[in-house]
């Protein structure tokens, strides 16, 4: 079966000219990165700020061409470059935004941001948009009365899930998460987390999951890939990368996550006892 | 003497569709060298309740109280004036959005030197000395060519190191953080959390520690105080709350951890408190 997604050596530069005082340089975002998905299947992709996991991001949806590498959307070799992208091969892949309280247009009702994407790459007539756009709100558990309603009438965890239903309008292949939960409390995080498993099972949907909470990728990723400053320092199963990483960062990165068990906790209390009797 | 006590805290605030109370009942006690954590997710009124004992709640807030003391001195009749000598000096606060909270049309050095002018009141050598020293004591590679950058020029990061580099600028005996690492990166996050908790043993400062990240008590707090929707839920010594956890809130909110997923499906507040209320 072939992937859904498939990146080999995936190249970003970005071009900064020079100016009166400055030598142009290039900054090399993403140096040569390869992972590929399976249908239903889902990819973590870890790293801290400026690692150019946003950077893949974009390449995958489509919205920003590669400087090198080829990119498959089933099977399909893409190059935005070419502009021969057809409107099947766009609604295949959809992205969720880290911040819903920024991706949702507040002067559209939400019934009007779900047919959107209907109207600009189908030709569904305006009935059956509405149908749908009625059917996916259930889906995410929301109610047909929020159709009617602004995006500044609904709290964080359920603008998500607008974002979320969005996205599924055009009923994708793959879904992009760029970091979806990392704006939401524990609570919602949880639920929404329980949401995208839900869709996932349901519509066999396969997901890149972009996080830097590693607790929410070990619960979420079947395949994990650390990068750091571009590069992909780490790509395995999840078991085999969070059981037994290889590289520096990895582990730097394990090491850095706040644990809330109590053995931790015990040994923390104990180290700080110990340096106050000392002092 | 606990070094900041407040009882029967209540903040109320008017909307068109009547009064809104964002903190009802609370009363918290910290002691001189303690760290303190308040949990509670957006809307618990964690940040509020820390803000009225700053004093830096807007005027449409009702803030009341049965008693609000800081070091011996009575909060709750304090002249504006008064107070402000104590905010920033004694008793300082770290916010949330390290980048948002700095002033950016000037540099981060004329921000600290700012209030080492009016709280301590120390000439232009002095306080650029001492400037260079925080800067040093929270990590800031290269102080004395950083002084001069504007805040936009640093990360975020180094934005918070500057936040709390303000904070401590003069040894205050209470440090108020408000989820100080919320916006970084988990990297950054264990530097800021282990400046912070060196800082507070170094200087035996009460700290008061606010944050919805359970993994971020469990690696500081010394004890725990559970908020949700203005009301206190559970306080307890660390270990027992996670250990033993005794309000239904409380184990709702461990069992929504993921790391702690038993199932296919994470347990979600609303199920396991509504369960529990019934």
């Amino acid at each position: 079966m072939t992937p859904v997604l498939e990146a080999k050596n995936i190249v970003r530069n970005y071009y900064l000219p020079g100016g009166l005082f400055k030598k142009e340089r290039t900054v090399h975002a993403v140096k040569g990165v390869s992972f590929k998905v399976e249908q239903g299947k889902t990819l973590a992709i870890v790293g801290e700020s400026g690692c150019g996991k946003s950077t893949l991001a974009r390449i995958v949806t489509m919205i920003d061409p590669a400087s090198g590498g080829d990119l498959f959307i089933d099977g399909k070799k893409i190059d935005i470059a070419a502009g021969d992208l057809t409107p099947e091969i766009r609604r295949k892949v959809q992205i969720v935004f880290q911040n819903p309280y920024g991706s949702l247009n507040p002067r559209k009702k939400i019934g009007d941001i779900l047919m959107e994407p209907l109207i600009i790459n189908t030709d569904t007539a305006a009935a059956e948009r509405r149908e749908l756009a009625m059917a996916m709100l259930k889906k995410v558990g929301l109610q047909e009365i929020h159709f009617n309603r602004y995006p500044h009438m609904f709290s964080g965890g359920q603008r998500q899930r607008i974002a979320i239903a969005r996205a599924l309008m055009l009923k994708p292949r793959l879904l992009v998460l760029d970091e979806p939960v990392s704006a939401l409390d524990l609570s919602v995080q949880a639920q929404v987390l329980n949401l995208l498993a839900d869709l996932q099972d349901e519509l066999n949907l396969t997901y890149v999951f972009i996080s830097h909470d590693l607790s929410v990728v070990r619960y979420m990723a079947d395949d994990v890939m650390v990068m750091y400053f571009g590069e992909a320092v780490e790509y395995g199963a999840r078991d085999q990368v969070f059981n037994d990483p290889q590289h520096s960062y990895t582990k730097t990165l394990f090491a850095a996550t706040p644990r809330a068990d109590v053995d931790t906790i015990k040994a923390r209390l104990a180290r700080k006892s110990a340096t106050l009797a000392a002092s | 003497m606990a070094l900041l006590e407040i009882e029967n805290l209540a903040v109320e605030f008017q909307t068109s569709t009547g009064p809104f109370r964002a903190v009802d009942g609370v009363s918290l006690k910290v002691d001189a060298g303690e760290v303190l954590a308040i949990v509670g997710e957006s809307g618990s009124g964690k940040s509020v309740s820390m803000l009225a004992a700053m004093g830096l709640l807007p005027w449409t807030a009702k803030v009341t109280a049965d008693k609000m003391v800081f070091d011996g001195r009575n909060l709750l009749g304090m002249s504006a004036s008064e107070r402000r000598k104590i905010i920033g000096k004694d008793m300082s606060m770290i916010f949330q959005e390290p980048i948002a909270s700095l002033n950016p049309c000037f540099t981060v050095g004329f921000q600290i030197e700012e209030v080492l002018r009016i709280h301590l009141g120390l000439d232009k050598a002095a306080r650029r000395k001492r400037a260079i020293e925080l800067f040093e004591a929270v990590g800031i590679p290269n102080p004395a060519e950083r002084l001069g950058h504007f805040p936009h020029q640093m990360s975020g990061g180094q934005c918070q190191r500057v936040m709390i580099a303000i904070a401590i600028a003069c040894n205050p005996k209470l440090l108020i953080a408000d989820e100080p690492t919320t916006a970084l990166d988990v990297t950054i996050q264990k530097q800021i959390l282990d400046l912070l908790m060196r800082l507070q043993t170094e200087h035996r400062m009460g700290l008061i520690m606010i944050t919805h990240n359970m993994g971020v008590v469990a690696e500081t707090a010394d004890r725990v105080i559970v908020q949700y929707k203005g009301r206190k839920m559970e306080e307890a010594d660390v270990l027992s709350l996670f250990e033993s956890p005794k309000s239904d809130y409380t184990r709702a909110l461990l069992a929504a951890l993921p790391e702690n997923a038993t199932g296919d499906r994470l347990p979600t507040i609303g199920e396991i408190f509504k369960g529990a209320a019934q």
